[in-house]
């Protein structure tokens, strides 16, 4: 009956139809049901207009050839989130882009830069986004993230409502101010946008195999973790792993009087509330939302003893302390 | 004792491929599991065992049956001999015993002459110390010169597509160094990647393995193609697809950053129609063929054109690709792009134009039959091993991991036909220009699908995934597998139907700069993906591994810009063996004499 030897036609039917079968059984239906089985969470909102145009510049720079958008399982991927993602959470971003293209592929396979999942929680700073953009190197030195130098447009007199960047002496072109166009408005609008809706029942991530007391690094016997490598994460973004920052961007924490404070009252109110009180910098925003008290203590006493600071330790209670300051301050 | 091996793995494989994981549930460590595990693995063992046993057996069988209608023969035709027939050769095979060398057969002064046209080539110097002489290639096969065009054609807007597709390439891996190099939006990095890859799928490698398709289609089916003009349709066609793509990529313009689905579908739709002319004209090529058996090596290009048909609607039918239904088709369709048709097209390739160089028969049609459906069944499965951990269901995850494991099956079994084929014959390999491409082309095919089955198993997932190790083993595939074998078979077959010789040194320059550059590319992304992963699993600030694999990235360029030139030494080697006016030629057959 079957003799694929020499009977073409039984050979490529068979052959065709075994694929056909096997593809709808391992990838239709599963995309199928993935489709129609999934809901947003009731925390999540829809995109906006300016977002969605900010997800289509994502797209078309192919932004997603480096950066990933999905925290994995594993306790590794901690650092990209709070939880595992789970599908809802791709319910309005993955959605067709219309006639011409599918939806978009923002999961990723690479991890040549961050993950993407929180990063407007992350860096909330839209003057950051900017700088960044227009060349990633003012920001973060070692970046090797292309510049995107025709989402902004170079002007000699800034009109009324342009969005101006204040651009370092060092990568100041004479003559000209950068003005961001309306997409590089969009695609930072995109990026602050995404963040991990808040889930009450949290999936766990599966942990580790690593010995459990060499996981969290204590700092010369006091209970604080590794001010150092939160620094880096949380802050060096802007203020540089030197600490100088960046002149006309991000102001010095070397030498900074009120680094230098011994009351630590108005640095640890800055990292909680953010700062916008000098024209010539860039605005920082606040992470009292993303930075527990014993990480802030840590951040600060790194601040306060590194770059020839030199200042008395903080403890996590002072921090709990002004904290509750702050909150009370604000209701 | 490989068929033991391969026995002793599929008993192992459960276990092999659970034990990986990282889970601490230790759902898999309970003693119920196992047992059940290894109870069903014992049954598995001892069916293969007897169906093993039974096609021994059956096997043997019809080979005594051979061997005894073979001796009833030729008794059969001595006892017909006639007397006189008989009187001469046993008066010949006396003469023939007698005779004895008389000590002065190669000298004296008669002048040399090669009467029968046996010398090809004379050299002065039998002792190079650069490079051994290599074999030239067999006579030159006489074709229809509408064929040998076609396949010409082909196989040169291949070569163009690999020379522009890796100039890309090598200036993306310059990006990483020097990020700097330009600030123009059609060449930025998230632009330009997905030219890179699109252009050596679509341009180069599909290309060239049509184009040695329609030789093995029409040689193995002993027939004329069925039709030239759908041959040349079809390559307009691919040949805009890839040009329209690059420039609509360029600009920005691309299907959702979906990887090797990157061109728009009326882009890939040129592509599919150019795939499905070519598909027919093989099919009825070789519907229409003039020998009774349709030769394995026709199994593979047919099957795997038919299944990347299948594959490429599903990859681009909307119903089902919102939310993380595109995710669950990515996986499918990135994992059975390579396997379902490259490596499918080229094994086929494999099956006819390895046999040929070498002048023997394949080891076993049969294992090369059993790897062709284990192909269809495994590699079908595993596409979700792309998205290990991701938010994609469990069941499906676990599903691609086990099947991973499972490719292993059509691996060893292609591995082994090709070497057992090889064997004997190494020692020709370095009299030959050709055994080596195709002998890292066999080893990188075991190397690679191998190292891919164990990037899947979760523990290795979690330290690689996500690093430049994945970049390593795609070039480890598509490069190392891939291309080597196509390079053996252009090497192969074009002198024979052009009658020209590329120039040896150069051939070999070719291979050397290509396989030590991948190596260099390999090796220094694969240590620098295992730090990378390993600075990650560690929590470690996320630039300390851009800033660590910098010194990676440049041995990566190194290794890369090797590549490149020896790419382009194969573009002039090519233009040496279609060009009119290249002298070393290759003398004419009188007669067909090989297929």
């Amino acid at each position: 009956m079957l003799n694929f030897h020499k009977d073409h036609r039984s050979l490529v039917w068979t052959a065709f139809l075994g694929f056909l079968i096997l593809s709808v059984g391992i990838a239709v239906l599963p995309a199928y049901q993935s489709q129609s089985n999934t809901e947003p969470l009731s925390t999540m909102e829809p995109m906006t207009d300016a977002e969605l145009n900010g997800l289509d510049i994502f797209i078309e720079e192919g932004c997603v050839a480096c950066h990933t958008q999905q925290v994995r399982s594993i306790e590794m991927d901690k650092t990209w989130g709070d939880r595992p993602s789970i599908p809802s959470d791709y319910y309005y971003s993955k959605q067709r882009l219309g006639l011409w293209r599918q939806s978009p592929s923002v999961l990723g396979s690479e991890r040549t830069g961050p993950d993407l999942t929180n990063v407007g929680l992350r860096q909330s700073s839209s003057d950051w986004h900017l700088l960044h953009l227009y060349n990633p190197r003012i920001v973060v030195e070692e970046s090797i993230m292309p510049s995107y130098p025709w989402l902004f447009e170079e002007k000699t007199q800034s009109a009324e409502g342009d969005i101006v960047l204040s651009v370092p002496v060092a990568f100041k072109k004479k003559d000209v101010e950068i003005v961001a166009t309306s997409e590089a408005m969009d695609l930072v609008a995109y990026l602050q946008s995404l963040k991990q809706a808040p889930l009450t029942t949290k999936p766990e991530f599966i942990p580790s195999n690593r010995n459990k007391p060499l996981e969290v690094q204590m700092v010369e016997g006091d209970a604080l973790p590794d001010g150092k490598n939160l620094y880096t994460n949380t802050c060096s973004a802007c203020h540089q792993t030197s600490g100088k920052g960046l002149p006309g961007a991000f102001p010095s924490l070397a030498g900074s009087s009120i680094v230098n404070d011994k009351d630590p009252d108005m640095l640890v109110r800055i990292i909680l509330q953010g700062y916008d009180a000098r024209p010539e910098f860039a605005q920082m925003p606040g992470f009292a939302d993303q930075l527990n008290d014993a990480e802030i203590a840590a951040i600060a006493n790194h601040e306060r003893t590194s770059w020839g600071n030199n200042a008395p330790k903080i403890t996590e209670e002072q921090v709990q302390k002004i904290r509750e300051m702050v909150n009370s301050e604000m209701q | 004792m490989i068929k033991y091996l391969l026995l002793l793995f599929i008993a192992l494989q459960p276990s092999l491929v659970l034990a990986q994981s990282v889970s601490t549930d230790g759902w898999y460590l309970s003693p119920g599991v196992i047992g059940t595990l290894v109870l069903v693995a014992i049954v598995l063992v001892v069916v293969i065992l007897i169906i093993i046993a039974r096609l021994n057996s059956y096997v043997t069988l019809l080979n005594e049956r051979r061997k005894m209608r073979q001796r009833l023969e030729f008794s059969e035709e001595l006892t017909q001999l006639e007397d006189e027939e008989l009187d001469a050769i046993l008066e010949n095979r006396k003469k023939a015993l007698k005779y004895k060398l008389k000590g002065a057969e190669l000298s004296g002064s008669a002048e040399a002459s090669d009467a029968k046209g046996l010398i090809k080539q004379i050299t002065n110097e039998p002792d190079n110390p650069l490079a051994d002489e290599k074999t030239r290639s067999m006579d030159k096969l006489e074709i229809s010169s509408q064929l040998k065009q076609l396949i010409i054609f082909y196989l040169g807007a291949a070569v163009f597509w690999l020379v522009f597709g890796t100039l890309v390439g090598q200036y993306l891996g310059m990006k990483f160094v020097w990020p700097e190099m330009d600030s123009i939006s059609w060449l930025s990095f998230g632009r330009l990647r997905p030219v890179h890859t699109n252009a050596v799928f679509w341009g180069w490698a599909s290309l060239a393995m049509l184009g040695l398709g329609y030789f093995v289609v029409a040689r193995t089916s002993n027939t004329q193609i069925y039709n030239y003009k759908w041959g040349w349709y079809a390559f307009a066609l691919i040949n805009l697809a890839v040009f329209a793509g690059t420039l609509t990529l360029m600009a920005g313009i691309n299907n959702g950053g979906a990887e090797y689905r990157e061109y728009i579908w009326p882009v890939m739709l040129l592509f599919a129609l150019g795939l499905i002319i070519n598909f027919w004209n093989f099919y009825k090529t070789i519907a229409n063929r003039k020998v009774a058996d349709i030769y394995v090596s026709n199994w593979y290009i047919l099957g795997s054109m038919i299944w990347t048909l299948v594959l490429a609607v599903i990859g681009y039918l909307p119903f089902y690709q919102n939310g993380l239904g595109e995710t669950v088709i990515q996986g499918y369709y990135m994992h059975q792009g390579v396997g379902m048709w490259f490596m499918t097209f080229t094994l086929g390739l494999i099956y006819y134009y390895l046999p040929s160089a070498l002048n023997k028969p394949i080891y076993s049609y049969s294992l090369g039959v059993l790897a062709f459906w284990t192909q269809m069944l495994f590699y079908t499965m595993i596409g979700t091993h792309h998205f290990v951990f991701s938010p994609l269901p469990w069941w499906l995850q676990t599903v691609a991991i086990v099947f991973s494991a499972g490719m292993f099956i059509p691996v060893v079994a292609g591995t082994t036909n090709f070497l057992m084929t090889m064997k004997g014959s190494f020692y020709k390999i370095s009299k030959s220009y050709v055994l080596p491409f195709f002998l890292v082309g066999v080893v990188f095919y075991f190397v690679g699908s191998t190292q891919g089955s164990f990037q899947a198993f979760r523990f290795t997932n979690y330290i690689w995934h996500f690093t430049d190790f994945n970049v390593a083993h795609s070039h480890m595939t598509m490069y190392g597998i891939i291309t080597f074998i196509l390079w053996a078979c252009v090497y192969a077959i074009l002198p024979k139907i052009t009658g020209k010789e590329p120039p040896q040194l150069l051939v070999g320059a070719h291979f050397w700069l290509a396989f030590i550059g991948l190596f260099a590319y390999m090796i220094s992304l694969m240590a620098g993906g295992t730090l990378k992963g390993l600075s990650w699993v560690e929590g470690l600030p996320f630039i300390e591994s851009v800033i660590m694999m910098k010194q990676y990235w440049v041995s990566r360029a190194i290794g890369g810009s090797l590549m490149f030139i020896s790419h382009l030494l194969f573009a002039y080697n090519f233009y040496s063996m279609v060009s009119q006016k290249a002298v070393k030629s290759v003398k004419p057959a009188s007669k067909i004499i090989h297929a």
